[in-house]
């Protein structure tokens, strides 16, 4: 008797063995890729959440043709090094078959050669850098805008808008912050205004008096900031701390609620700027999205927003194409167009999304962002 | 570039040395005692900064509203709750590895640092944080927009570090516990063969180390009035670099090292690039132990045979 039911056992998990990969293959995998620890583990976070919310979401109601959607997590902590180890681990051992990721602009650009490479769908809800679509990788497709269509915005507000011209250019020395803040200094150069001021910071410290100071000696009126929230909050509390009479003016990056307690306070933030996507959730089309988070008690925070719009990108090229090669996705993806978290979104040839508009924010007296004009 | 820009800069480099130079003692004591470096120092300043906000939180719940009473029983609570988690990563990452090879427990406290981060990434989350202002107002010297200005709260970090410096000082150079401390670091064996517990010294090097992270930590947190887990990483490197810079194992070259280092880079950072701050000031660091390879006010270890 224990002779048999050792076999029995010993059956069963050897043809568990073989059940296991059956089921896999009844599984779509989507890798997700960001920071998930490390300075900046706030956005991985969100991408997260989002990817997650929407396919939960899926999943609940059956799935894509009856395939429940599997989600890979990858770590690259916005270090371009360790990207492009989970884009390796993601089509080697993971085998998704697409990607939402990656999010810092310096991890995407190395990371996207191995997606491509592999022919996996990649899908990027923050990387705003030109090189990422600029390079002919007919993979590669972003759900945020570009950042030399955000500068080109930068410099119309700064110049025409505020009706400042010495300007002050600081970058965080990352892909993202100094080429926006590049890309601004040749819109600047191409009006014939030189900034009186081009400097980077250090990403992780906190004092940045000294730079303040110079700004301040440089006779400033206009600050222009390339970089995330945990150099950008102390920066501007430190500009007020010592009574700098400028304006402060930022991408993207910016649109948080929590720039609110970096920057020390709402009084800190009355002149602050940022240029960022139309607010999502003012747009009727993205109804149905806020909905669907409210219920699955999820903070519409602006990056779970587009790691959602990113992730309903994904879904909707492999159901529209009814499962069918990267090309035939690809193929899709440019000939329609998503209803999306973010707004309807369809995309040019290189993958980037069409009639992007860069709106700029500042905030109200509570901190909360309102359109400016 | 005008005088007034100068003094700016200076005020600027001299509190930023200040808080350099308390989170670089942390590493100094360490060192001085076991010959160790502790890598989990940066961390522990990082988790100070959560203590002391949590701590403001709570006074602020039973309604406890005076300023400088919150700000110094913010500063001893700090103090005591790192304290423990000095004492525990000398327990948990150096004690059991004491015997073993020099490497051992350097590798066990970059895994405490990593424990660390993560632990309080997963706990409050990845977000940066941030306390309200307590202190608001400077003064200012000059007119216009030509001032020198010194904030009230630099005015506090300058204050609190020269007191935590006193007491520190006072206590390694005239009570018992200071004596013992200096006995052990001159030879373990010897003292302990003397009735000195050395366990117990080391273990209380690990907890006044950790408090005065905490107090660095406290400062820098109603200073810059923001915090997330990662800021251990960078203000660990850079006082670490004081601590070599004045002398790895002096007391006084910790805090000198700090205020030069703080200075370099503001005068660097003002007067030609904040670009290569960083880069002159490790250069400026090579160079000089070069010719000092025990740093400004250290003291070359004999060798005996």
């Amino acid at each position: 008797m224990t002779r048999f039911s050792t076999f029995f056992a010993a059956t069963a998990i050897a043809s568990s063995l073989f059940l296991v990969p059956a089921l896999a293959a009844d599984t779509i995998k989507i890798g997700v890729a960001g920071p998930m620890t490390g300075a900046n583990a706030t956005f991985g976070e969100q991408v997260w959440t989002g990817v997650s919310a929407y396919v939960n979401e899926v999943n609940a109601s059956g799935g894509i043709d009856g395939k429940q959607i599997e989600l890979v997590k990858g770590d690259d902590a916005c270090e371009p090094k360790q990207a492009v180890a989970v884009a390796n681990r993601f089509v080697d051992q993971d085998k998704v078959q697409a990607v939402v990721g990656h999010f810092c602009s310096s991890s995407t650009i190395p990371a996207s050669e191995i997606y491509n490479d592999n022919g996996i769908l990649t899908v990027t809800p923050s990387s705003t850098n030109p090189i990422v679509t600029d390079r002919g990788f007919e993979t590669m497709f972003r759900t945020c805008g570009r950042d030399d269509q955000q500068a080109v915005v930068a410099g119309a507000f700064i110049l025409d808008t505020l009706k400042l011209d010495k300007i002050a250019l600081i970058h965080d020395k990352d892909t993202y912050g100094q080429g926006l803040v590049d890309a601004l200094k040749k819109t600047l150069e191409e009006r014939g205004v030189e900034p009186v001021l081009y400097e980077g910071l250090t990403r992780g410290e906190r004092d940045f008096n000294a730079l303040v100071t110079k700004i301040k000696s440089a006779g400033a009126t206009a600050v222009y900031f390339g970089g995330l929230i945990p150099e950008a909050g102390p920066l501007i509390r430190q500009i007020h701390e010592q009574g700098l009479d400028v304006k402060f003016v930022s991408g993207d990056a910016l649109a948080q609620t929590e720039i609110v307690t970096a920057a020390g306070g709402a009084q800190n933030l009355k002149n602050v700027y940022y240029s960022s996507a139309a607010n999502p959730l003012e747009d009727p089309a993205t109804a149905d999205a806020q909905a669907a988070l409210k219920k699955a008690n999820i903070a519409p925070d602006n990056y779970t927003l587009f790691g959602y719009a990113s992730a309903q990108t994904i879904v909707a090229a492999v159901q529209g194409t009814k499962e069918g090669s990267v090309e035939d996705q690809i193929a899709w993806l440019r000939a329609n167009s998503v209803k999306s978290a973010v707004g309807d979104l369809a995309w040019n040839d290189k993958g980037d999304v069409k009639d992007f508009k860069f709106v700029f924010y500042a905030f109200d007296d509570a901190g909360a962002p309102v359109p400016s004009n | 570039m005008d005088a007034f820009i100068l003094a700016q800069q200076l005020v600027n480099g001299v509190t930023l040395g200040t808080i350099y130079g308390l989170i670089a003692v942390g590493y100094t004591m360490v060192y001085g005692v076991i010959r160790m470096i502790n890598f989990a120092h940066g961390d522990v300043y990082m988790v100070s900064a959560y203590i002391a906000a949590i701590t403001l939180a709570v006074l602020h719940f039973f309604g406890f509203q005076s300023v400088p009473f919150a700000l110094i029983s913010i500063l001893i609570i700090t103090c005591v709750i790192t304290g423990i988690y000095g004492w525990a990563i000398e327990r948990v990452a150096y004690r059991p590895l004491r015997g073993s090879t020099k490497l051992a427990p350097l590798i066990s406290a970059i895994g405490i640092s990593l424990m660390l981060q993560s632990y309080v990434q997963i706990s409050q989350g990845a977000r940066d944080q941030g306390v309200p202002i307590l202190i608001q107002g400077a003064f200012r010297f000059g007119e216009g927009q030509h001032f020198v200005q010194i904030t009230y709260m630099q005015t506090v970090i300058l204050i609190a570090a020269l007191v935590a410096m006193g007491i520190l000082t006072y206590v390694i150079n005239y009570t018992r516990i200071g004596r013992e401390c200096r006995a052990t670091r001159q030879n373990r064996q010897i003292s302990a063969i003397l009735g000195v517990n050395t366990d117990r010294i080391i273990s209380s090097v690990f907890v006044i180390g950790a408090a005065t992270a905490a107090v660095g930590g406290t400062l820098v947190t109603f200073n810059y009035g923001s915090f997330n887990f990662f800021i251990g990483f960078v203000m660990g490197i850079k006082a670490f670099t004081a601590a070599v810079l004045g002398g790895i194992g002096s007391l006084p070259g910790a805090v000198l090292g700090g205020i030069l280092l703080g200075l370099t880079e503001a005068l660097f950072a003002g007067y030609v690039s904040t670009d290569y701050k960083d880069v002159f000031a490790f250069s400026l660091l090579i160079i000089l132990l070069f010719f000092r390879p025990y740093g400004l006010l250290g003291r070359a270890e004999v060798q005996k045979v």
